[in-house]
């Protein structure tokens, strides 16, 4: 039993945890958001969609690490929203808007940090190789089904040898628990690059319906509803075709 | 050769080392072929095969001794023949030489001046080996073995004092002053990191779990690096050497040398030195008659560059994907099977019998202020003399690319010499008087890393430099953090745009955005500094990327995409070379009339460009030559 206690500063907060506990926990437990696509309470942690890294030690000397990686150290200084951090977080997920447009977690999250504009190149993919569904089967699970396969663009996640696994119980969990395909944003762009309506509403969802964020089709579609060939939300003129279609 | 008998104690050892010292006879004829990579792919192997033929034909095998060493730094010359004692360097050489070098020097003690190399300003031949600029201006402590003694023998090893530095420290030193020793001497970790290795140790030593695990990572993978190749192919022993005091130290009994399977030369030297310094009794059970036991097991790595990384190599090493965790734990504390491991690089290893038998006094005295002793670079590119160099640390990047390097060839301009492998950096030439140590180089945008210098000439368009290494990264990166792997891959295509010539100025903008994002984000080593290409040619070479975006023009003639291939009216005497080289037909004119390039059907390969006698083909970009 760990009893022994560190003690820290979060955001300047004097913080005590209990020795072992990562700087998101910690964060958590004050009250300070991070975000992050990777971490999930029960999973080992992993570090791998880089959006809960904060600032350690002091300022002209800080060092960037993930939060849900790193364990609190005594007398240690976490800053988890600098503008270096934001910056940083801004552009990673407007990388992650132009790679997997389709997850509505990730066009929430870019909204939440005012991604207004999406550079890259569009692409469609599935994964953002988070790693979630690979510790889900493994840790909780307990099947160790999938696991990661290749390097750098050519790692993907599947079974061993790319063939059905007898150890697949197809119990669904890595489905389940997938930042990109559980939930579908079907905004107005989103199939190409960044969608920004959820979150920027007017009228919002809580206007309209006494509830934040709504979850898609077939409940609410404000976001999506124009008015004319003008979407409110975001103020974006759609094109004659596509408003005919 | 002969089998290795055990030696049972130190004593023994001293005697073995005394008999082989009156043994070796100094004033005894000498020839040591270099058989370093560089030089087996010259045909030295051959020229090992005639050696052998002629003085046994010859009958001279009581008037010469011959050896085939690992390599001597001097890759320009390959293949590298010496003759000793009279410390003549021969170079080029053919199995056809070995009979001159046999007749005319070895019995008559005539220098063949046709081999000898040769001042490149005024052809003046320079024989000694100890006058050559090439080694006349480094500071050999660590290769200069590589040229003495056959990698395959423990008794070559042993005749130049191998293992005395083991014996002292087991006969009268404890693991504390081992440390001290170490951390007095200042050796910096030669793996790029400059990690102090004293302290590394010290860490180690206080951790109380047990047992201990000591790591030789002799993953080398920056293109072009060769220094750790060098040093297990030439001398394994003192690898060794330097992990058994590595483990007195520390306390451990196991050791791993962690080598990549792509250099089957270094696998098989260090695995035959493994084996015979275990049948030696130096290695295993009660090493040297006294209760200190350590063991080595080779382990090849399995083509991962990012398995250089500390954690990567672990993780390796315990038969798990090579990929990076969170340190800390650093392996000190949590390493090998959750156990206290110390990973230190070939180099690092090398250096450390040389303190021991040296004291940390005469380490201290050569290198800079900030960093100790002297480090070994691989020098390659643009440069007349390409090959391992050894030179103090702080020493200036003009002192080797010039005094020891010889210079730019092909009386080009010197531009930009690259550090540190693919996550190192460009540093201009008006940087050439900077030196090189760890502060220095970290402060100039760049990273020591394990050693590479990558000399680049005016023909280098450093837009294409940056992309080539970003590629490299990209497809090395182990594709974790989603910032790395995704980092590098919108850089490249950035860069592919803008060697393209679809380039924008907001794409130098968003390079840099991405490149400080990957840099701050990532994980590891690798992560933290894949950007470093990027980054120090934006912050270097600017207008070159602003010449490729506002005038489609790539000064250096390289992006294919901005440059046409053209003929000069002027020096083309319609000899036809060009036409019958080139691979489509892009090329019309009759004999003995002018040539003229189609550029809608050229593919800008260069064929004609390399044939033509005259030189009247010219790349054109941008509107000028």
């Amino acid at each position: 039993m760990i009893t022994k206690k560190v003690s820290l500063t979060i955001n300047g907060l004097p913080a005590e945890v209990y020795e072992g506990t990562t700087i998101l926990e910690a964060s958590r437990l004050y009250g300070i958001n991070i975000p992050t696509l990777c971490y999930l309470d029960g999973l080992s942690s992993y570090g791998a969609c880089r959006l809960c890294i904060v600032e350690i030690g002091p300022a002209e000397n800080s060092k960037v690490v993930s939060s849900c990686t790193y364990r609190c150290e005594d007398g240690m200084e976490v800053r988890t929203h600098t503008k270096r951090i934001l910056d940083t977080r801004k552009i990673i997920l407007e990388l992650m808007v132009c790679s997997t447009p389709g997850s509505k977690t990730i066009q929430d999250l870019a909204s939440a940090h005012g991604v207004i504009q999406a550079r890259f190149r569009p692409e469609n993919e599935d994964c953002i190789l988070c790693g979630l569904c690979v510790r889900m089967c493994a840790e909780q699970m307990m099947a160790g089904a999938i696991g990661f396969a290749g390097r750098g663009p050519d790692r993907y996640i599947t079974t061993p040898f790319d063939e059905l696994s007898d150890l697949c119980r197809h119990c669904g969990g890595c489905m389940y628990i997938c930042p990109v395909c559980m939930y579908r944003c079907m905004g107005p762009k989103a199939d190409t690059t960044l969608c920004n309506a959820c979150l920027n509403l007017s009228p919002s969802c809580v206007e309209v319906y006494d509830q934040q964020q709504c979850w898609m089709p077939p409940s609410c579609g404000t976001c999506v509803r124009p008015e004319g060939n003008y979407l409110p939300a975001t103020g974006l003129i759609i094109e004659e075709e596509k408003a005919t279609e | 050769m002969s089998p290795v008998q055990p030696i049972r104690s130190i004593q023994e050892l001293d005697e073995l080392q005394a008999a082989l010292e009156k043994q070796h006879r100094a004033d005894h004829p000498r020839i040591t072929l270099c058989t370093g990579p560089g030089c087996i792919a010259t045909g030295a192997n051959d020229v090992a095969e005639a050696f052998r033929k002629q003085i046994e034909e010859r009958n001279l095998g009581d008037r010469v001794e011959f050896k085939c060493t690992g390599c001597h730094g001097f890759c320009a010359m390959a293949p590298v023949v010496t003759v000793d004692p009279a410390g003549y360097c021969y170079g080029g050489v053919r199995p056809g030489d070995v009979k001159d070098i046999l007749e005319r020097t070895i019995l008559n003690g005539e220098i063949i001046l046709d081999l000898t190399y040769k001042d490149p300003e005024t052809g003046e031949p320079i024989p000694l080996e100890a006058d050559i600029p090439f080694y006349k201006h480094q500071h050999r402590i660590i290769l200069a073995e590589n040229r003495q003694i056959d990698p395959t023998s423990l008794e070559d090893f042993l005749a130049i004092g191998g293992y005395k530095a083991l014996a002292h420290i087991l006969q009268s030193q404890t693991p504390e002053n081992v440390i001290d020793i170490i951390k007095h001497s200042g050796l910096q970790g030669r793996g790029g990191a400059g990690f102090p290795t004293g302290v590394k140790w010290l860490r180690a030593s206080e951790q109380p779990a047990d047992p201990k695990y000591i790591v030789c990572n002799a993953d080398e993978g920056d293109p072009g690096a060769f220094m750790d190749r060098g040093l297990l192919e030439g001398n394994p022993h003192r690898i060794i050497e330097g992990m058994c005091i590595g483990a007195i130290a520390i306390g451990s009994r196991q050791g791993f040398v962690y080598v990549r399977h792509e250099y089957p030369l270094a696998v098989k030297h260090i695995t035959q030195a493994v084996e015979d310094a275990r049948s030696a009794g130096l290695l295993g059970d009660g090493i040297l008659g006294t209760d200190f036991s350590f063991d080595l097991k080779v382990v090849q790595g399995a083509g991962a560059f990012v398995c250089g990384e500390e954690t990567a190599l672990i993780a390796s090493l315990e038969g798990h994907r090579g990929e990076p965790e969170q340190r800390p734990p650093y392996p000190v504390e949590s390493g090998f099977k959750g156990k206290p491991t110390i990973i230190n690089n070939v180099e690092t290893w090398a250096n450390v019998p040389h303190i021991i038998n040296n004291g940390p006094e005469w380490f201290r005295s050569i290198g800079s202020e900030g960093s100790k002793g002297t480090k070994i670079f691989s020098l390659v590119g643009k440069v007349r003399n390409t090959g391992l160099v050894e030179v103090p640390m702080g020493t200036t990047i003009k002192s080797i690319v010039y005094d020891i390097g010889g210079g730019v060839p092909n009386g080009k301009e010197f531009r930009a010499i690259q550090t540190g492998g693919p996550a190192g950096g460009c540093l201009p030439a008006e940087l050439i008087d900077m030196t090189i140590d760890f502060e220095a180089l970290q402060h100039a945008g760049t990273i020591m890393g394990s050693g590479g210098l990558i000399v680049m000439d005016e023909s280098t368009c450093m837009v294409d430099v940056a992309r080539y290494f970003t590629r490299f990264l990209e497809y090395e990166s182990c594709g974790k953090c989603y910032s790395c792997r995704k980092g590098t891959q919108r850089m490249r295509e950035l860069l592919d745009d803008i060697c393209d010539g679809h380039g924008t100025m907001e794409h130098l903008d968003l390079l840099e955005e991405l490149g400080q994002m990957v840099n701050t984000a990532s994980m590891c080593g690798l992560g933290q500094n894949a950007a470093n290409p990027v980054l120090s040619t934006l912050r270097y070479f600017r207008n070159e990327y602003e010449d490729h975006i506002k005038e489609l023009r790539c000064p250096a003639g390289v992006c294919t995409a901005l440059i046409q291939y053209k003929i000069v009216t002027e020096l083309c005497d319609g000899c036809q070379a060009c036409v019958k080289v080139c691979p489509v037909d892009a090329i019309a004119g009759e004999k003995d009339q002018m040539h003229t390039i189609n550029s809608d059907v050229c593919i800008k390969c260069g064929s004609c460009l390399d044939v033509c006698a005259k030189d009247a083909v010219v790349i054109i970009s941008g509107g000028g030559e």
